[in-house]
């Protein structure tokens, strides 16, 4: 099991991330995006950071880059591909999920510990998690709000699309605990197919035991099958 | 070949809520000015070489669609000028 974090000039969280798959026992490798995917790949991280600056708008520059085909072709043949904060917003730039995730309606970066609820458990991710759990994960990010418009939202309900929302420590979802004025709580959103899905928070700062909680772990153990 | 300057504007749609046009006006307030609504966009002037002026504007749409934008969230407009 060999999971490609993707790192592109600007990422920050990718070393994180190998570190907290290896707590899981999971194979995690670095992958500088001009060097492509290696051939043998079982999974796919576009790991948290400023990809090229967040010019233009955050991801859009790396979702251009030739590596994405590579992901777009991996996911197509059932590669699970999470892209995590600035992976999210990559991974909306390129297509490979619904919607766009811009400026936060506070207009400031936000870095803090949220609730979110699970809302789907049929992702490699959640599998692991109860429907309706609430984990406790951090956030840092300037452009996490996510937009999209109400049909398309609507079909992502009925297509149980949504990966999970911002919500109270009692899973309730309420505008209080939206950080970021998200469409209707939205904190990750699941592809085309259940293998591919992006989240604003960071699960894998969740993931070891010296990090404040680590509810995030069962998410990044979901690489491991 | 003839050189074209295509100026693209880029929006939010209406409805989409601009955090940092909102923090604009607020500060505009600030200083004592009477201000009801700020706008924000981006404008891109792209210069390229292109058949005809019909061409210039398929291409430069083309550019807007697939990077310079993002559909789910902007309106556009393109202008081109031979230049």
């Amino acid at each position: 099991m060999s999971v490609a974090v993707i790192r592109f000039g600007g990422s920050n969280c990718d070393r994180d991330t190998v570190t907290a798959l290896e707590e899981l026992d999971v194979d995690g490798n670095l992958v500088w995006y001009d060097d492509g995917l290696p051939e043998e790949v079982d999974g796919v991280v576009l790991p948290g950071g400023f990809s090229y600056g967040d010019y233009l708008r955050a991801g859009a520059m790396a979702a251009q880059e030739p590596i994405m085909e590579e992901v777009r072709a991996a996911a197509d043949e059932g590669v699970p591909v999470l892209g995590i904060c600035n992976g999210a917003q990559i991974g909306c730039e390129a297509g490979l999920t619904p919607g766009a995730f811009t400026v936060n309606e506070s207009a400031r970066f936000q870095c803090e510990h949220v609730y979110v609820r699970i809302e789907t458990t049929e992702t490699p991710w959640t599998a692991a998690y109860e429907m309706g759990e609430v984990l406790k994960l951090p956030i840092a990010h300037g452009e996490g709000r996510f937009e999209i418009d109400a049909e398309t939202l609507a079909d992502l309900e009925d297509e149980d699309r949504i990966l999970c929302r911002y919500c109270e420590p009692d899973g309730s979802v309420s505008d209080r605990a939206n950080p970021n004025g998200s469409r209707d709580n939205v904190a990750g959103v699941v592809g085309r197919r259940q293998n591919v899905a992006v989240l604003m928070p960071h699960p894998e700062r969740a993931t070891l035991p010296y990090t404040a909680g680590c509810d995030g772990a069962r998410m990044l153990a979901g690489f491991g099958g | 070949m003839t050189g074209y300057t295509a100026t693209v504007t880029v929006r939010l749609k209406a409805g989409v809520l601009d955090p940092e046009a909102e923090t604009t006006k607020r500060a505009l307030q600030r200083l004592d000015f009477d201000v009801e609504k700020v706008r924000r966009s981006d404008r891109f002037q792209v210069e390229f070489e292109a058949d005809s002026p019909t061409d210039a504007e398929e291409r430069a749409t083309e550019m807007t669609e697939r990077l310079l934008a993002n559909p789910t969230i902007h309106d556009f407009d393109v202008e081109v000028d031979q230049q």
